[in-house]
């Protein structure tokens, strides 16, 4: 019988992870999934159990598919979102952070503006903490919704041609996706105006990331289009001279569509800035995915609350008398 | 692991003969096959169930519907486990309300799985009734709760040292039943 894969106590980032550890997530989302459709959304594997959602961003879906997660798996789900403050964030984040592990919860999920602020929160907490975005670092559980969507619609993702589009600067979404895809042996390619398509990209060449600077040129024969969102909370300095020429150069519009595969799928994390990434037309059409993406957001984070928050937590595992070591080791002797 | 093997109590016609009599039974104490859907506790009872639905469909005609639970997510020692356990896919194909269950199962021992697929059940309609089938019952004796089997194989009292192996060709090399022993040594 195939083991359990997955036995990291937090998920901090797609980029320490090994494919396996990867499958082994997809793989149990895909189960989770079938929870969602069922009439009773419900399983108790975390009865019990407290999940916290640190929010220091502005977050409607993911901090949603987090709280519905947790709840579709019977733990309690609390939501804690805390505006920036002008406080030195470091110290802000380690009082916030004891005062939570002082109510004794089993996961702490973190979105935070700083890159590493998930990190640094493993360091200093008990409870398994998982990154829902850091900064413009990584967000782990996107790219595994991403990856699940796109093995629900086109079987594997290996050898699959993946082009990402948009501000790659500011996007964790595209870090996360890039590490993920190439781990699982897809051919990424990414495109963005040259000001945010940073230097650090040049080196995923060697990886075999190919940088293209027309989306024109990124789109062409590929099997899946990533739009990226805009993030223009984040433009305060002048990366393109207006949103009108970045929606013309850098917009994916129908012609451009028709020079991919054509069976690719398009998918954008949302929220989507209608008419300036991605037009309207193809947003509610019938090759976006990008309500798919949502609700395998839901299983996968369900996927991942499980294997952090569900089974023991103790280091070293319980010995519990002969009859229960009978019945870990073999199924067979279950009652 | 290695495993002293004490007795080997069943082999592949003998499994045989008793799922054929298993049917039997479950077809008599229903009066028919009309309202039956067998549902397999994953791993091996879903062999067993799928086994059980060809015999009863040589019985009388028609095949019951055969359904998939997989307890993991209801288990009670979720918290108390190493490592999590897999999760594996529960299929239920159809509606289950009035309709009436046999769970089937290859051991029963603590009674703690047939627990967790009761709720697990329960969760997706309401039956007009459950019955429990396994192919092995190892006693009352080591019952943690108060669950019964309605039609069982074997009846096989055993000591808690003991474990029941069942093997199926659907999964094993071989087919048949084995009490084995931990060796006394091992330290788990």
């Amino acid at each position: 019988m195939m083991q359990p894969v997955f036995n990291r106590k937090h998920l901090l980032g797609i980029r320490e992870l090994e494919v396996g550890e990867i499958n082994h997530l997809l793989d149990t989302a895909e189960t989770f999934r079938d929870v969602s459709r069922r009439e009773i959304k419900k399983v108790p594997a975390l009865r019990g159990r407290t999940v916290i959602n640190l929010f220091f961003e502005p977050s409607t879906r993911t901090r949603t598919s987090f709280e519905i997660a947790a709840k579709r798996l019977s733990a309690d789900a609390v939501n804690i979102s805390v505006a920036n403050s002008s406080v030195s964030k470091g110290e802000t984040l380690l009082d916030t952070a004891r005062n939570l592990e002082a109510m004794a919860p089993d996961c702490i999920v973190i979105r935070h503006s700083m890159a590493g602020a998930p990190q640094h929160l493993a360091k200093i907490c008990s409870a398994p903490i998982v990154n829902a975005g850091d900064g413009a670092h990584e967000h782990p559980t996107q790219a595994l919704l991403d990856a699940l969507t796109i093995r629900e619609h086109k079987k594997h993702i290996k050898g699959l041609n993946v082009a990402i589009i948009g501000d790659i600067l500011h996007s964790r979404v595209a870090r996360s996706n890039i590490y993920l895809l190439t781990k699982l042996g897809a051919k990424v390619r990414i495109a963005g105006p040259g000001t945010l398509v940073p230097a650090e990209f040049a080196e995923l060449v060697e990886q075999g990331v190919r940088l293209e600077q027309r989306i024109e040129d990124a789109v062409t024969g590929v099997d899946v289009i990533m739009i990226l969102r805009l993030q223009r909370e984040r433009q305060d300095t002048a990366f393109f001279p207006s949103m009108r020429e970045y929606a013309v150069h850098y917009g994916l519009h129908p012609e451009h569509l028709a020079l991919a595969h054509p069976e690719a799928i398009v998918m954008h994390p949302g929220p989507i800035n209608r008419g300036i990434e991605i037009s309207s037309e193809i947003a509610d059409g019938s090759r976006s995915l990008i309500l798919d993406q949502v609700s395998n957001g839901v299983a996968v984070r369900m996927a991942v609350l499980y294997l952090l928050a569900g089974g023991g937590r103790s280091e070293v595992e319980e010995v519990i008398g002969p009859k229960s070591n009978g019945k870990r080791k073999h199924r067979e002797t279950r009652g | 692991m290695e495993f002293v093997e004490k007795a080997r109590i069943m082999d592949g016609p003998r499994i045989n003969r008793a799922l054929a009599r298993l049917a039997s039974e479950i077809v008599e104490e229903n009066h028919g096959a009309d309202d039956l859907y067998l549902v397999g506790i994953r791993r091996r009872g879903v062999p067993l169930a799928e086994r059980m639905a060809d015999k009863i469909a040589d019985l009388e005609g028609d095949r019951p519907p055969v359904g998939v639970l997989d307890i993991t997510l209801y288990r009670d020692d979720l918290s108390t486990v190493g490592a999590k356990p897999i999760v594996n896919r529960t299929e239920l194909p159809g509606d289950i309300d009035n309709r009436s269950i046999i769970l089937i199962d290859d051991v029963l021992y603590t009674g703690r799985t047939i627990r967790a697929a009761l709720d697990q059940l329960i969760d997706f309609g309401r039956p007009r009734r459950v019955q429990l089938a396994v192919l092995i019952d190892r006693g009352k004796e080591h019952r943690e709760l108060p669950i019964q089997a309605d039609y069982i194989g074997k009846l096989v009292p055993t000591k808690k040292s003991e474990i029941i192996k069942v093997l199926l060709r659907e999964f094993d090399e071989d087919e048949g039943v084995l009490i084995v022993e931990r060796p006394a040594t091992e330290v788990v």
